[in-house]
């Protein structure tokens, strides 16, 4: 069946089942590389995109279910102004290790700030929970997210 | 203490020499391969250098990149010497052809002390090449031209020649001997030692395709396969009829292998325009599986032999040193405790998978394995290719940690790709991921000591009970006879007892220091509070006065040991450790594999209620030689090697009914952000040394040094890993 979805800005159709999930719509049917596959149980957050500006895992997000939602994924995140400043902090903090992960990563930390513009450390690891980093590039992601909301990198929690 | 300088290391140097001797003419590898100038734009001065007259440059990356950050590192080496900006040069990543490039594999942390010299033996080849085509033109001596930043400067008349202006001329000459070269003091390095991102990030972080998941091939399938749960079992029969009929399966059909779960085995390929598609399609298979003999296996059998074994006497000696038994007998008093660590899965978040184009007995290949040229021989034993019929193109990996070494996957797609006449990406899932890997393997050691009446330590012996066949080791489940403390106790046992696995395991990020460490480092520790001294004392005075010791390829050096030691203590504020909070403890550990020193301090808090624990700071020196060659990149593999570590506490793979139980990772809960320490404070202690590699030595003494702060914080021991935290409770 034929669905219309909002992506990046464009309306596109895709002609699947409806139990598709928006992942493999986006991967395998329009060419949207960035979403990347981890889990397929929403458990990593390699797949996280936008709905609405939402940060959503798209594995588990069935096309059928996303209707007029606006989709945006990492591909359109330079032209998003706090997107732009994220990547900018990811590269000046070199976060990137394998970078499976990372384009998720983007996404829910775009997501936090776009709903919290200074968070603390404790938001950040609260909001970014859901986002596996196999190679365990925390300490840098938090410092970045910090860089990109023009808050101090170092970490004040005491243990 | 671990394996080091491996086998591995030596015949990745001799494959390195005996290639650079077979492309001809230099004995550098690959500069042998001079191309007409003429015929090119770009003149390509060696397998790794090609210059095109506007001055554009590309530099060659030659070994898998994974993660960890070789696809920078190793082009800084050559850039160095070849006296160019870093912004001048453009990187690409090399295909797999061994006869080039020598050995292109990511495992051992290797690279570094293999490569250290070649890389930059290569950059100032053809800087040499380009001097001597200026100095031509200009009918002067090389020694009077200069070069920085890709000009050649005449230095008596300032006259000056781009490299992209001699380049042609440069590659007509012939390679200089790599012997003869005279490479830069460290002084005057201006790429190596400073910081560099990461080359591909900003691919990364834009979201472009650069990973084998990525790969698009005109006309190919997404493929998936099911095996048999249980490893290496037989496929008995299969009916395919339900999944060939589901909408949008393209073909199923079954593939027939072996039964070395490393290689292929017998499974059924299920094609579809999208992942999605044929992997709903799996459900409707209908598969009798002939389980084979091991099918009744699981942890609870394994922990209960290990128990029996370890009660009983060993099966063989490891090691006898001195006369332990009289020792044992006239010790002032010995501990004994037991102590377990479970199979682990690498657990890339890139699941597995690989794309293959079979055609006319022909294939190319895109795979993101760690160690290809392996998986072409592995191919070709198994399906009948030849080996110079695979062209296989490297792809840039979601994660290795030694997985991707192995290339099961590899020879899947192909035989895939062979037997259904057309490319296919063939994508594992998670499930598929987890429950067939070549896994770290468990182990279990039994020990005991005896100490004098002053603490010190007289006698050592540990039974370790492992998983082979009689002496037949599983891969990687070994522990060697120099294992420290052994050569620095007088008197030291080790023994083994052995029972057989299902399942196949393999080198995992430190392969067997990471398991070996906790174990080891942790009992250390126990033995410093039975003596009453301070466990970072007590492991001093165990390391003892300054020498060295053999081990299996290479040699440990305890003075160097021992100051990665002593600074972790001074740095991490040990000695004030009394005035932290009560539920707050510090732990120190040390360890040595890979050819680096490396000790870290854990602070940790307990919580009593709950016994959940967190990590506040960590602490870790490291000595990795005289040059810390990427630093940006040094400490990430740092930071995350400590990160990886503090996680494994708490997850495991086991087994059931000969197969592993965990599906994703939900029941294999990889450390999350929320479990990060707060701070990791990186040092490298920097000794007149050649640099080694950091992918490995930095990870395993963080294990213990976590568990030996929770028994400092709560005096709870952690003896058996996986750990749950209900035993921290304060009852």
């Amino acid at each position: 069946m034929a669905f219309t979805i909002k992506v990046n800005g464009k309306n596109r159709t895709v002609d699947v089942d409806g139990d598709m999930p928006l992942l493999w719509a986006l991967r395998d049917v329009l060419d949207i590389k960035g979403p990347k596959f981890g889990c397929g149980g929403g458990f990593c957050g390699a797949c996280t995109v936008h709905l609405d500006g939402k940060a959503t895992r798209s594995c588990v997000t069935k096309v059928s279910a996303v209707g007029a939602r606006a989709v945006t994924t990492i591909e359109a995140m330079a032209a998003d102004p706090i997107g732009e400043k994220l990547q900018k902090a990811w590269l000046d903090l070199d976060v990137v290790q394998c970078g499976y992960c990372q384009a998720g990563q983007i996404m829910s930390a775009a997501g936090l700030l776009a709903a919290k513009p200074k968070p603390t450390d404790v938001d950040i690891d609260a909001a970014m929970a859901g986002n596996i980093c196999r190679c365990a590039t925390y300490i840098r992601i938090r410092a970045a997210i910090k860089q990109a909301a023009g808050l101090p990198t170092a970490d004040s929690r005491e243990i | 203490m671990a394996h080091d300088m491996t086998a591995e290391l030596q015949t990745s140097r001799r494959a390195f020499l005996k290639a650079s001797v077979a492309t001809g003419g230099g004995l550098m590898l690959g500069i042998g391969m001079v191309q007409g100038a003429a015929a090119q734009t770009a003149a390509k001065l060696s397998a790794y250098v090609s210059i095109r007259p506007d001055g554009s440059i590309t530099v060659m990356a030659k070994n898998p990149e994974v993660g960890q950050g070789i696809k920078t590192m190793l082009p800084m080496l050559i850039a160095e010497e070849l006296d160019v900006d870093w912004t001048q040069i453009h990187i690409e990543q090399a295909m797999a052809n061994q006869a080039i490039y020598g050995r292109q594999y990511a495992g051992g942390s290797t690279a570094t002390p293999t490569l250290w010299i070649p890389m930059r033996q290569v950059g100032a080849a053809a800087r040499e090449m380009l001097v001597m085509a200026a100095a031509a033109r200009w009918k002067t001596a090389p020694a009077e031209c200069a070069t920085a930043a890709g000009v050649i400067t005449h230095t008596p008349t300032g006259r000056k020649l781009t490299y992209g202006q001699v380049a042609n001329d440069a590659a007509s000459l012939p390679p200089p001997d790599p012997a003869g070269l005279k490479l830069k003091d460290a002084a005057a390095y201006k790429i190596i030692g400073k910081s560099h991102s990461g080359v591909d990030s900003p691919k990364i972080v834009t979201g472009q395709p650069l990973y084998g998941v990525d790969v698009v091939v005109p006309g190919m399938a997404i493929a998936v396969f099911e095996k048999c749960a249980v490893y290496g079992g037989r496929l008995v029969s299969a009916d395919l009829t339900a999944a060939k009929a589901r909408p949008g399966v393209i073909d199923a059909f079954v593939v027939k292998g072996g039964t070395n779960p490393t290689g292929l085995v017998d499974g059924v390929a299920i094609l579809a325009s999208d992942y999605w598609t044929a992997n709903r399609a799996r459900a409707d298979l209908k598969i009798v599986w002939d389980e084979g003999k091991y099918a009744d296996h699981s942890t609870a059998l394994y922990d209960s032999r290990a128990a029996d074994l370890a009660a009983k006497p060993p099966q063989s000696s490891l090691l006898k040193a001195g006369d332990p038994s009289s020792a044992f007998a006239g010790a002032a008093k010995v501990v004994k405790a037991a102590y377990s660590y479970p199979f682990l899965s690498h657990a890339t978040l890139e699941p597995q998978g690989c794309t293959a184009s079979y055609k006319d007995g022909k294939v190319e290949i895109w795979t993101t394995s760690q160690n290809p040229e392996p998986g072409r021989q592995l191919t070709a034993e198994t399906l009948g290719i030849k080996p110079d019929d695979m062209t296989i193109h490297m792809i840039r990996a979601g994660g290795g940690f030694g997985r991707r070494l192995s290339n099961d996957y590899f020879v899947e797609a192909v035989a895939i790709s062979k037997q259904a006449g057309r490319p296919v990406k063939l994508l594992w899932n998670r499930s598929d991921d987890l429950q067939h890997d070549i896994y770290r393997p468990g182990g279990y050691h039994n020990f005991s000591a005896g100490l004098d009446a002053s603490g010190k330590v007289v006698a050592f012996r540990d039974h370790f009970v492992t998983f082979g066949e009689g002496e037949t080791l599983v891969s990687n489940a070994v522990l060697g006879p120099t294992e420290f403390p052994a050569g620095f106790v007088q008197h030291c046992e080790y023994v083994q007892s052995t029972m057989p696995l299902v399942a196949p395991t393999g080198p995992m990020r430190a392969p067997r220091s990471n398991a070996l460490c906790f174990a080891f480092q942790s009992f250390i520790d126990e033995l410093a509070v039975e003596a009453g001294k301070d466990p970072l004392q007590f492991k001093l005075d165990l390391l003892g006065p300054a020498r060295t010791a053999p081990a299996t390829n290479a040699t440990f050096d305890n003075g160097r040991m021992s100051a990665v030691l002593k600074l972790v203590g001074e740095r991490s504020g040990w000695a004030k450790r009394g005035a932290l909070p009560k539920g707050v403890g510090m732990g120190v550990a040390f360890y040595w594999c890979h050819l680096g020193y490396f000790a870290h301090v854990v602070q940790t808090r307990v919580d009593p209620a709950t016994g959940v624990w967190k990590v506040g700071k960590v602490w870790v020196v490291g000595d990795v030689g005289s040059q810390i060659i990427n630093p940006t990149g040094a400490i990430a593999q740092v930071e995350g090697a400590v990160i990886d570590g503090l996680g494994q506490l708490a997850y495991a793979i086991t087994f059931d009914k000969g197969r592993a139980t965990q599906a994703n990772f939900d029941r294999y809960p990889l450390i999350r952000i929320n479990r990060a320490p707060t701070a990791v404070d990186v040092h490298f202690l920097i000794t007149n040394n050649p640099p080694t590699g950091l992918g490995e030595p930095a990870l395993p003494s963080v294990i213990p040094a976590l568990c030996n702060a929770i028994y400092a914080a709560t005096g709870k021991r952690v003896r058996n890993l996986p750990m749950t935290n209900a035993i921290l409770k304060s009852t």
